[in-house]
């Protein structure tokens, strides 16, 4: 206990600075998958997507990200089994995201394929089974994790395959498809503004200390969709078609219509990563912060402060300025050969899947979820060519993350526990 | 460190503009062969060489189009259409530019002179073969709007159409070729029998062009069955 107390600055202190260095990590490298698809198809400059990135991760952190930040505090390692000695946790949060952290650079610069979630939740898993003792996991939520890794990009595949088909029917199998387009996606962005709004709603903003009833959410998530297709329809109706330009491929209009679809679906998509992956920055701070703060006492009741929220997503914005527009443009310049119809298709099936993911607090790979609703339009036949040696890569970033993550953090822990005591 | 993202990994990058381009460096070779046969008849050999060296140069960069293409499409790729069928499709391409070249080579190497009697059908007869190329290119310039569609509906439709016209168009060639036969073989014995076993032998090879053209096209026509 004293140990907490009178270290208490340098604890918190350490916290932050990992936490920033992790969420810095998340900004400057992960956030360019989940903007990449809007960028690759050319509905937004790169520019335009480091604007949406900024502020929705921004968003999605501080509105939807406090179930994911919940499950990374205290749903991996059982709290109550510390009893007296809850500095462990304490030792066991820094070390993990130093851990992931470290990793995450270390494969970046290898340039093997990680995921920020994978290494974060090794890293813990990895020092409560080992630092605390194996009855400290809760293996049944560990269980219900490493599962969604599983669920979420075929979830997310058959939500891709079933928006394209749905596009398809409606719209370019038509004898107008830029008339249907001008139609019926307005429809789509409203189902976008309605899905996020409504999983905000319902699961997201009681962290930030609002409470409505069920009915009343319903109602603001469809005026939010509403008022989302109306200023989609003006953008719409403020685009300029050329007949010339069907010549040389037949659906060069209708795939303008789309372009500012995918301006809404970007949205989503930021806003979704940033409600699941910042939490793999900022869940292990908030741990920290509310042991130290209330001098070893754990409480299992406490909210995540807000001021921890904003501090991920100021990380995110950070890695975004400094390194990740970088990024994004490579990201975006290798997806040449995605169609905004493809890209809202594939983008709002992965933002969907990792929106609801958020909502249950499950933390997943963005990344993988968006590979996922690829292959989904992949399988409808809409798109060219698609190099499937990549669901081997993310196999494999999952057998060497998750025990890369562990041991380094186990490491860590043994040496932050030797030098404090 | 910029890493490669598994989402840029999966564009591994699709073989249809290739096949397109492709397609179109083989029909400028091929359509070469009206103002190459214009000269022949016209007794203008210098042009003449002049045009075969052209068909050849593009046969060798179609050539080189086909391997890029060829060496891009891995075997774990992904396509809404099988593998082997753009290989099958870039092979019988290449195979027309091919034949162009060959035709141009034997009439610019044996400077070759067509009888009178059958120089006015043969200009009909080269220009079909030409159309049936540009049907075929056209056709294969369709690929992306099938994959757009996702290979369903209306469009699909309409290049089923496309392909038929490509076999009306194979079918007139070959209604040609037969009258250009006929009609050398009225005057073969007043020829040098060399001469005429080659001029047989150039009229064969233009109306392989056609069947060519004709056979991408019913290869295409098989993605759609699926």
């Amino acid at each position: 206990m004293d140990i907490l107390v009178s270290n208490s600055t340098i604890l918190i202190g350490m916290a932050v600075a990992f936490g920033l260095f992790m969420a810095w990590g998340i900004g400057a490298n992960d956030v360019a998958n989940a903007m990449g698809t809007s960028v690759g198809s050319k509905a937004l400059t790169f520019k335009q997507a480091v604007i949406i990135a900024a502020i929705f991760e921004c968003a999605g952190a501080v509105l939807a990200g406090g179930e994911v930040t919940k499950t990374i505090r205290k749903g991996i390692v059982d709290v109550s089994s510390l009893g007296s000695t809850p500095e462990l946790l304490v030792y066991g949060m820094l070390a993990s995201l130093l851990a992931a952290g470290i990793w995450l650079m270390v494969a970046t610069r290898m340039g093997w394929p990680v995921s920020t979630t994978h290494s974060i939740v090794g890293a813990i898993v990895g020092f409560g089974a080992v630092g605390i003792g194996m009855e400290a996991v809760q293996w049944g939520k560990v269980g219900t994790i490493a599962l969604s890794w599983v669920t979420s990009p075929l979830l997310a595949g058959a939500i891709g395959f079933a928006l394209f088909r749905s596009i398809q029917k409606l719209i370019i199998d038509t004898d107008d498809p830029l008339g249907k387009a001008k139609k019926y996606v307005p429809y789509y962005i409203f189902l976008v503004g309605f899905i996020i709004a409504m999983v905000t709603l319902l699961k997201g903003l009681k962290h930030v200390g609002v409470n409505l009833p069920f009915e009343q959410n319903m109602i603001y998530a469809v005026a939010i969709g509403m008022i989302f297709a109306f200023i989609g329809t003006v953008m719409i109706k403020r685009l300029k078609f050329d007949a010339k330009a069907d010549k040389k491929f037949h659906f060069t209009n209708m795939e303008k219509i789309f372009g500012v679809l995918m301006i809404f679906t970007a949205i989503a998509m930021a806003f979704a990563h940033g409600s699941n992956d910042v939490a793999n920055a900022i869940g292990p701070v908030a741990a920290v912060v509310s042991i130290v703060q209330s001098a070893g006492e754990i409480t299992a009741k406490s909210a995540t402060p807000i001021w921890i929220l904003i501090l991920g997503g100021a990380g995110i914005i950070f890695g975004l300025v400094t390194y990740g527009h970088k990024v994004i443009a490579t990201v975006g310049s290798g997806i040449t050969e995605l169609t905004p119809s493809r890209g809202f298709a594939a983008t709002l099936a992965a933002a969907t899947t990792v929106v609801f993911a958020s909502g249950t607090g499950l933390p997943i790979s963005t990344t993988h979820t968006l590979v996922g609703a690829v292959l989904g339009v992949g399988l409808a036949r809409g798109i060219g060519a698609l190099n499937i040696g990549v669901i081997q890569t993310i196999f494999l970033s999952w057998i060497v993350t998750l025990p890369a993550g562990a041991i380094l953090s186990i490491f860590f822990f043994f040496t932050f526990k030797g030098f404090f005591s | 460190m910029v890493r490669r993202s598994p989402i840029t990994n999966m564009f591994a990058g699709s073989p249809v503009k290739p096949l397109q381009e492709h397609m179109g460096k083989v029909h400028e070779c091929v359509k070469t062969l009206v103002p190459f046969f214009k000269a022949v008849i016209e007794k203008d050999y210098s042009q003449v060489a002049v045009l075969q060296q052209e068909i050849h140069r593009t046969e060798v960069e179609a050539d080189d189009m086909k391997h890029e293409l060829r060496i891009h499409l891995p075997n774990s790729l992904f396509m809404p259409m099988p593998r082997e069928r753009i290989l099958d499709i870039v092979l019988n391409q290449d195979r027309m530019a091919n034949k162009a070249k060959e035709i141009a080579g034997v009439i610019n190497g044996r400077k070759m002179e067509l009888p009178d009697e059958i120089s006015e059908l043969m200009g009909l007869y080269v220009a079909s073969c030409v159309s049936a190329s540009r049907q075929a290119k056209r056709i294969i310039n369709e690929l992306d709007e099938l994959i757009e569609v996702g290979f369903r509906g209306r469009e699909v439709n309409s290049v089923e159409e496309m392909i038929n016209d490509l076999d009306k168009i194979e079918y007139e060639t070959d209604k040609l070729e037969s009258q250009i036969n006929n009609a050398l073989f009225v005057i073969e014995k007043s020829m040098d029998p060399i001469d005429a076993v080659f001029l047989y032998r150039v009229i064969r090879g233009v109306g392989e062009v056609a069947d060519i053209a004709q056979r991408v096209g019913s290869r295409l026509e098989l993605l759609l069955a699926r």
